[in-house]
């Protein structure tokens, strides 16, 4: 059967979407799919968004009946979420930031976090399959005559700093769903095809060769950066993502749970203690709170009242204010301070011993994180960047957060504030809109832009990879060995390429498990496959979850040494794939494919 | 069915035969009967009347679904917005400091359900207190005051009315009793 729409899936961390595109037709239409979902038990309403939570229903409680199926025991959406509070221990939330997390088995049930004993735990990649398969579900009771996800064309969004790892996992889960005509986008490309979709044709006469767009994606729980450039090819336009930024754990969430937090001590000092659930409901009334003075220049506080849990509204409430000099204090300078392009985020030293948990960014500066990211890439101001000091000209807002038109100033005057200390011109601003959806409506539009219709963003992989070896040096007792890195996988590979086949051979043991520490820089843009790094500052490469391979002893001794050259290449969904090719194949184009994204923790070297 | 295209000839065979099947094949018989039947239930009314009756039929149910409605909405105004705790608890005896505070968490829970699954716009558009002449008297506007004379009215818009575009009510999934608008709760410690 043949695919009669586009598809785009935004897997949020905290919120998913889906929107379609018809393959047919002359007109390119984007539109996004109202997804059913339960908000309580027994009623199922349609909302543009899919809170990306999971709730697991006790044994005392009726089935979370769908209309396709009348005997599920768990529920996907607004009802989840809503259940966090009352029952944490049997919802998993953020299942996203867990499959881009390596210090955790990805594969193995680790969530809810501290479920209850009676709940079985899921991985992170089966959380997220089990929230695309509830969109599959939610597709197919709204439009049944185009039949399943399964038969369309799937463009999955992924942060753009997602590695070869977070990649591999959301695909899994994607295959898991059926999607087997899948490929994947990074979220920042996504939004500014959003952007070229909804200004039609106008969007070439904002966008000039020579123009380097920012994009800022704040969502609820992460934060991403991307630099795209407009070149001129073959005397039209082009456009080239250059960069992406580092994966940082912080989002609106955490903004909310600092005023909650700052209005939770206030309270507390006038002796109101709140429990876990009215310290969820101040968590809400602090976001709506924050909303109103972040758009109403004229107030100064607005109340943030608790309601009393029983069925007695009047008496029992707690009340308490945001006040306006709060958020600017803790909102604007905690989480966007107007600071030094030089600034650079504080990195919290780990504790030794820790509790599993995710690994959130440990400086909340954003702006801070901002100019780090440009400092790498833009500004010029690593070694590293060699030729790409070039600051953006223009800048494009994505994710919830970015809706408030204060937030947005701040990041625009700290930017601009920062080009005119290098001489160069204030950043324009593209006006993106539906904020919430954008990643969605770009990513079905790429759909369309991968049939031709339409400008495709090129770029390729936004990391070179490499793969450590030890120097070939005599062992010093107390000194480990010296670790190389062997370029594998350069900068910028396309879908559906090879690199080259490094020069360099690896010896690996037949039978054995063999894993390889593993690298990845977002800096290192000249590197090829073959180059060796002797030494390495920690901003330029990335340590990545280990790799590992085994190789069978089919037609081999056991134990006999086996030479390989490690290969990658880029499959058409766009995944890293590594393979080692033997030296001396003894059948012809003898090759093993290396296993990405194994759990941190167990490494030798080889 | 073409039953009216069967000429004589072929419906004077099909009795003939009919007739047999009718004495020696008791399944036949029944169905026979059954279709006997059915085409007597069906003589007096003809065509256009039982399409008629089907377009009723719904309208007949429709007062104890529109009540599952009024329930179900009373359940998301009291999960969203605390709508019946407020209006169950004798107020009488709060400051108006208290009422105000309550006040903001119902508004606000009751707006975010009422936005969520209904469109509600202005039924006219013109700034209430200024003059405006109806051309025809129509069910939209309410007039009050002087009520005499004929079209056209000229008046002050006192109120610009309400009107829901939109409704849709969240689907509910089996066998959930509708008059359960919020269930009790307990804390397990």
């Amino acid at each position: 059967m043949s695919a009669k729409l586009v598809v785009g899936i935004d897997l949020g961390t905290t919120h998913s979407a889906i929107a379609l595109a018809p393959l047919e037709g002359a007109e390119a239409r984007v539109s996004v799919l109202q997804v059913g979902q339960l908000i309580s038990v027994g009623e199922l309403a349609e909302r543009p968004l899919l809170p990306s939570f999971l709730y697991f229903a006790h044994e005392s409680e009726a089935p979370l009946a769908l209309p396709w199926d009348a005997e599920r025991r768990f529920a996907a959406g607004e009802y989840a979420r809503s259940r966090g509070a009352e029952a944490p221990q049997r919802v998993i939330s953020s299942a996203k930031s867990w499959l881009s997390y390596g210090a955790v088995d990805r594969r193995a049930g680790t969530l809810p976090l501290n479920a209850a004993a009676d709940i079985e735990k899921i991985s992170p990649v089966e959380a997220s399959f089990r929230l695309l398969d509830h969109l599959n579900e939610a597709f197919r009771a709204a439009r049944p005559e185009d039949g399943d996800l399964a038969d369309q064309e799937v463009v999955l969004t992924v942060p753009a700093s997602f590695d070869a790892g977070a990649r591999d996992l959301t695909v899994e889960a994607a295959l898991a769903a059926g999607f087997d005509r899948l490929t994947l986008l990074e979220e920042p490309q996504a939004a500014l095809y959003a952007w070229i979709e909804q200004s039609g044709e106008a969007w070439r006469s904002q966008l000039r060769a020579g123009d380097r767009v920012l994009v800022i994606d704040i969502g609820g729980g992460t934060t991403d950066f991307s630099l795209i450039d407009a070149i001129e090819e073959d005397g039209s336009l082009a456009l080239q993502r250059i960069a992406v930024g580092d994966h940082i754990l912080l989002g609106g969430d955490n903004m909310d749970l600092a005023l909650a937090h700052v209005v939770g001590q206030e309270l507390a000092a006038q002796g109101k203690e709140l429990d876990r659930f009215q310290l969820s409901a101040l968590a809400h009334a602090c976001r709506s709170a924050k909303e109103k003075l972040l758009s109403d220049a004229a107030l100064d506080q607005v109340a943030v009242v608790l309601p009393s849990r029983g069925s007695q509204l009047l008496g029992g409430a707690i009340r308490g204010e945001l006040r306006r000099e709060q958020v600017e204090r803790y909102l604007l300078e905690g989480f966007f301070p107007a600071v030094a392009a030089t600034e650079m985020p504080k990195a919290r030293p780990r504790a030794g011993l820790t509790q599993v948990g995710l690994p959130y960014a440990s400086d909340a500066a954003i702006t801070k994180h901002l100019a780090a990211f440009l400092g790498r890439h833009a500004f010029g101001n690593a070694a590293a960047a060699g030729s790409h000091s070039h600051p953006p000209t223009a800048l494009l807002f994505n994710g919830g957060v970015l809706k408030s038109p204060v937030l947005r100033t701040r990041l625009l005057e700290t930017l601009n504030r920062w080009l005119e200390e290098r001489g160069a011109p204030p950043a324009r601003v593209l006006p993106g809109e539906d904020l919430d959806l954008a990643v969605a409506r770009g990513a079905a539009y790429y759909g369309l832009v991968r049939h031709g219709r339409g400008l495709r963003i090129r770029g390729g992989t936004a990391r070179a990879y490499y793969v450590g070896i030890e120097s070939p040096m005599p062992a010093l007792p107390g000194l480990e060995p010296p670790v190389m890195a062997l370029c594998v996988a350069p900068f910028g590979m396309e879908e559906g390429t090879h690199a080259a086949l490094p020069p360099q051979e690896l010896f690996v043991v037949v039978g054995e498990l063999v894993n390889f520490r593993f690298f990845g820089s977002t800096t290192r843009r000249a590197d090829q496959a073959g180059s060796v790094l002797e030494r390495w500052s920690p901003q330029e490469l990335q340590e990545l979850p280990p790799i590992e391979l085994i190789l069978p002893p089919a037609g081999r001794a056991p134990g006999e040494v086996v030479a390989v050259q490690l290969q990658a290449s880029i499959t058409a969904i766009g995944t890293l794939k590594l393979e080692a090719i033997a030296q001396a194949p003894l059948t012809p184009d003898e090759r093993w494919q290396i296993e990405l994204s194994v759990r941190h923790g167990a490494t030798s070297g080889v | 069915m073409t039953v009216t295209s069967l000429s004589l000839p072929s419906r004077i065979w099909i009795s003939w035969v009919a007739t047999f099947r009718i004495w020696f094949d008791v399944k036949f018989a029944a169905r026979v009967a059954e279709l006997c039947e059915g085409a007597a239930g069906s003589l007096p009314a003809p065509s256009p009347v039982p399409s008629a009756a089907a377009a009723v039929q719904p309208a007949v149910a429709e007062p104890a679904s529109s009540a599952n409605g009024a329930l179900q909405l009373l359940s998301l105004l009291q999960r969203e917005g605390r709508f019946l705790d407020f209006v169950e608890q004798d107020v009488t005896a709060f400051t108006d400091a208290d009422i105000g505070a309550a006040a903001r968490l119902v508004h606000e829970g009751c707006r975010r359900a009422v936005h969520a699954h209904a469109r509600v716009v202005s039924v006219r558009s013109e700034t209430e207190g200024t003059q405006l002449t109806l051309e025809q008297a129509s069910a939209d506007v309410k007039l009050v005051g002087n009520l005499a004379g004929s079209a056209p009215f000229r008046g002050v818009l006192r109120h610009r009315g309400w009107r829901v575009e939109d409704l849709t009510l969240p689907t509910l999934i089996g066998t959930r009793d509708p008059k359960l608008v919020a269930a009790a709760e307990l804390e397990l410690p």
